[in-house]
């Protein structure tokens, strides 16, 4: 195990190299420059930009520039925001609590109701019951967070003001409810789908057949040996989730003026500013490449065929 | 857990008591099956029955019903798509279909246990073999955790699993094909139930260890005496095990016989067909001979019998009346005990 | 989120991938007198299918929309009227006239803007579909076929792109573009999305390379392309259509959300997402302005998603 741990975690270095660069490249190879957005539409002295770029080692070759940001990163100096001035990592410790948070309520949704609803389904499929949660879950899927976000922040901040529309204090949980309902949506239907299947599937297995004739009371039939296989997938699917989450809070955290991991990007973003979003990426990045190995070594642990092969 | 304990002081399963009835009794069974081309009947009438210590032989191509009726004595058809419209199942003389689902849930594993074709895929994946072993004792018997996995060893050596103390953590999928089919015959024998059904047991194995994987179910099916039916589509594995055979057909039993009588002398084309499909080697250099066309679709099945379309010798008759279950006798009408035929010309084919 | 719609089918691929390999696999087996093929199957399913039929039908309805908006209104979606038409009710009887949904901040028709915006979403819908299935099919085909070190090295570049999260890395390339027209946006999200179809393919070839029939061929001496058109292909097809068809709706989405973000479609384009931005700030006194645009993007979404959905149920035997 150990062994398999450290193989996994140096796999990991080359494709964290490999994703930061490709984000890095697509911040600054492609058109768009930072010094002239942030002046805007000012009219501007190009000497002036020369400086700027000269003193932000933006006029360095790209890869140098890639070498330089990397091993700032590793001694934890994130860089600074060009207009406000204010060091990265400190944006980062103050927004990123916030999106953890948002992450996590979702999370546990995603969890507890996708989970539930997909074991409702999958023991009785074909029936009415069934389609009916499929048909739910595929209305679900179509519709992107930003709609249902819509939907639900009329319906319940505006029309029925049950809640605020927008989340003032992420630490209220009850302000951010509803943010986790319409980030944690469309996994939820995913999850629901994917337990619903895998017990529909397991349901037929042959060890199921013998389970049975074993004269095993149901209860045990579907308690251990249909949850047991049926909730392999479902618990590594959860762990991909996480990165996925994180990166559905950009949505989220824009319709509900959540400040959190989200917005600071978007609006690094729309700021051109380079380093904030490669920052906050490649620690997105990071988190996604701990979760898949974290979901690799759940798989081995739950899988006997898989920890010995 | 006192309903377990009432079912341990109920009279002793012992076949000695009770000679003459059988132990099982399948009358006129009937299952069916809806599927998207209409409802395919599995199984149209079949009556068989096995006594204490007995091996009835099912032999049959796929398709023709055999591991159907078996599922139907278990109570682990699918149902729906399946549905049994017709027939009994009487295990000690209680028709079984008629018990409740708890009553049945008793009897089998403890009762009747069965032994699947495929180990692999019947033993769970993600449980260890001693605990898939041990879960008959702690289920059936309330047994502990401890005790139970004791118990699954000690199983585990009497079906000849070497260094069993050592292999009852491991998981199926590291075992032989061989180990592993011992492990589901351990497992069916765990609570010593008084019948076996093994469907196809030695079908996915290598020879050799299809040879020893019998020699050891008839020996403990001896030691136990116990009934036993043998589902296979192989003349070969049942010619040394089986005490009668029965010849399944389009979900109809098409000939019964004592074992080495049906070897003699078939009273079946279909039967006939298949011994002489079998390779022999004083006929070495000869062509082999091969029963032509293809197995019915059982969502139409012929008229009449169900064999005609493939049968040398169909006359008209064969196309129109489906053809009962007749005694067969000696040329002189004298009497041949426990063999049947249901074929309309079944003395031309013995005798002819 | 539409980059999940995209990326996460992958996950719960792999089983589905596998089996529906098999099929075809299995196919060559002995058959029933009635020998059905796959397809003909598949097809035989989906004729009675009823989400099937009414997903099919509101794809031809708004594929149709996107060719000839003018067959939907006579209004033009630019044509604006402050003064007469600011936020302007829905009349929900004028059938299909100019004011049918209402009007939105400018005074321009809603319902011109929803018919005349369903070409920029099935255009990039389409496209991404088209372009991530034909690279990634390559991409998938050579590092199954292949094995060794090429695979190794195509492994590890799918991993890399995998570990860009699909939205964000959508964000940072389209920012970067001041003129955002249909062709960018549909590079934008190929260049990112291409790995989903990449692994199935991969998968699927993997499984079928080992059947039989492709042994056999190789013992006969086929070429290495003959074998991998004439032999891999057309049986790694099921599951590279069932997964390019969902992601689809999973495309249109993420572009309506791009829109939506402010880095989709250029300001000057008509399209859902857009509108649903521009709707927002009026979302509590004129709903409609944003409501109408998003129920459009879900129902092409969902209209995608079925028939996905019904092809993949068709195509794999295990769920049926």
């Amino acid at each position: 195990m150990g062994r398999y741990v450290a193989r996994r975690l140096l796999q990991m270095i080359p494709v964290f190299i490999g994703s930061t660069l490709l984000i890095f490249c697509m911040m600054y190879a492609l058109p768009g420059d930072p010094v002239r957005a942030m002046m805007g539409d000012q009219a501007y002295d190009p000497a002036v930009v020369a400086s700027i770029k000269k003193e932000l080692g933006l006029d360095q070759p790209l890869l140098q520039q890639y070498v330089n940001y990397m091993t700032g990163l590793l001694q934890g100096d994130f860089g600074t925001q060009i207009a406000s001035q204010r060091p990265i990592k400190d944006v980062i410790l103050d927004a990123f609590p916030v999106t953890i948070r948002l992450t996590l309520f979702a999370f546990i949704f995603v969890s507890l109701v996708g989970i539930g609803l997909g074991i409702v389904a999958g023991l009785r499929p074909d029936t009415l019951r069934d389609r009916g949660l499929l048909t739910l879950t595929l209305f679900l899927v179509s519709m992107p967070s930003f709609v249902l976000g819509f939907l639900l922040q009329y319906q319940f901040a505006f029309k029925w003001q049950v809640t605020t529309p927008t989340v003032t204090d992420s630490t209220d949980f009850s302000q951010l409810m509803l943010p986790a309902i319409v980030l944690a949506s469309l996994s939820l239907a995913y999850v629901a789908r994917l337990t619903r299947t895998s017990i529909a599937e397991n349901l037929r297995s042959d060890y199921m057949r013998t389970a049975v004739a074993k004269g095993l009371p149901r209860r045990r039939v579907i308690g251990v040996h249909l949850m047991r296989n049926s909730l392999i997938p479902v618990v590594t699917f959860l762990g991909i989730e996480v990165g996925n989450l994180m990166t559905g809070a950009i949505v989220t955290e824009g319709i509900f003026n959540v400040r959190g991991i989200g917005l600071e990007i978007y609006d690094a973003l729309s700021r051109r500013e380079g380093a904030t979003v490669v920052g906050i990426a490649s620690l997105m990045v990071l988190i996604y490449l701990a979760a898949s190995l974290i979901v690799d070594l759940l798989y081995a642990v739950l899988d006997p065929r898989i920890r010995y092969a | 857990m006192t309903i377990i304990d009432e079912m341990a002081e109920s009279p002793a399963p012992d076949g000695s008591q009770d000679t003459g009835r059988p132990l099982l009794e399948v009358r006129d069974l009937h299952v069916e099956f809806r599927t998207r081309d209409g409802v395919a009947k599995a199984v149209n009438g079949v009556n068989y029955s096995v006594a204490a210590g007995e091996t009835l032989a099912v032999l049959g191509e796929s398709g023709s019903g055999k591991s159907v009726t078996a599922q139907a004595i278990m109570g682990i058809l699918d149902m729906p798509p399946g549905r049994i419209p017709k027939g009994e199942i009487l295990f000690r003389g209680q028709d079984m279909l008629k018990m409740s689902g708890e009553e049945r849930r008793k009897i089998r594993g403890r009762k009747i246990a069965m032994i699947f074709q495929d180990a692999l895929s019947s033993l769970n994946p993600v449980l260890s073999v001693g605990y898939q072993l041990g879960e008959m004792f702690r289920v059936h018997q309330g047994l502990s955790k401890k005790d139970a996995k004791a118990k699954a060893i000690e199983l585990m050596d009497r079906v000849k699993i070497p260094a069993a103390g050592d292999r009852v953590n491991d998981y199926p999928h590291q075992f032989s094909g061989g180990m592993r089919q011992r492990i589901m015959i351990a497992m069916a024998l765990a609570l010593e139930p008084d019948l076996i059904i093994a469907d196809e047991p030695t079908t996915a194995l290598d020879v050799t260890v299809q040879a020893q994987v019998m020699d050891l179910l008839a020996e403990l099916q001896r030691e136990y005496n116990m009934g036993l039916i043998l589902i296979t589509h192989d003349l070969g594995v049942v010619a040394d095990v089986a005490d009668k055979i029965a010849v399944m057909y389009a979900g109809r039993i098409v000939e019964h016989a004592p074992v080495h009588e049906l070897y003699k002398r078939p009273a079946h084309p279909y039967t006939k067909g298949l011994l002489d499909s079998i390779p022999r080697l004083d006929q070495k250099g000869q062509e082999l001979y091969a029963i032509k066309g293809l197995p019915p679709n059982l969502t139409r099945i012929p008229s009449g019998c169900a064999f005609n379309p493939r049968c040398p010798q169909a006359q008209d008759i064969c196309r129109t009346d489906i053809p009962p279950l007749h005694p067969v006798t000696e040329r002189d009408g004298g009497e041949l005990v426990g063999r049947s035929s249901a074929c309309h010309f079944w003395k031309e084919t013995i005798h002819g | 989120m539409p980059d999940k719609t995209v990326e996460k089918k992958v996950e719960a691929l792999p089983g589905d991938t596998a089996s529906t390999a098999g099929v075809v696999v299995t196919d060559a087996g002995p058959a029933p007198e009635k020998a059905r093929s796959l397809w003909s199957d598949a097809w035989h399913d989906l004729r009675r299918n009823p989400l099937f039929l009414i997903s099919a039908v509101l794809i031809v309805f708004l594929l149709v929309m996107s060719i000839w908006p003018g067959l939907f209104t006579s209004a033009s979606p630019r044509d604006a009227d402050l003064a007469k038409h600011y936020l302007g009710k829905p009349n929900w009887g004028h059938f299909f006239a100019p004011d049918w949904l209402g009007y939105d901040v400018q005074g321009r028709s809603i319902y011109a803007r929803v018919v005349y915006g369903a070409r920029a979403s099935i255009t990039v819908g389409v496209g991404v579909t088209i372009a991530v299935t034909i690279i990634g099919t390559f991409i998938g085909m050579i590092a199954g076929y292949f094995g060794g070190w090429t695979d190794t090295l195509l492994s590890r570049l799918t991993d890399i792109f995998l570990g860009i999260p699909f939205l964000l890395g959508a964000l940072v390339v389209l920012n970067s573009f001041d003129n955002r027209t249909v062709w960018v946006v549909i590079m934008a999200l190929a260049f990112l999305g291409w790995t989903q179809i990449a692994r199935v393919a991969r998968g699927a070839v993997i499984t079928i390379k080992q059947a039989d029939y492709v042994v056999a061929a190789k013992a006969l001496g086929a070429s290495t392309s003959r074998i991998l058109v004439r032999h891999i292909l057309p049986n790694a097809l099921a599951p590279i259509i069932v997964v390019a068809t969902i992601a689809l709706g999973g495309y249109i989405a993420a572009e309506a959300t791009l829109s939506f973000l402010g880095v989709g479609l250029g300001d000057t384009a008509v399209s859902w997402g857009g509108d649903v931005a521009r709707g927002r700030e009026q979302l509590r006194i004129a709903p409609h302005t944003l409501i109408i645009p998003s129920v459009m993007v879900s129902i092409t979404v969902l209209s995608f998603l079925m028939f996905g959905d019904a092809v993949r149920n068709a195509l794999d035997p295990k769920l049926r």
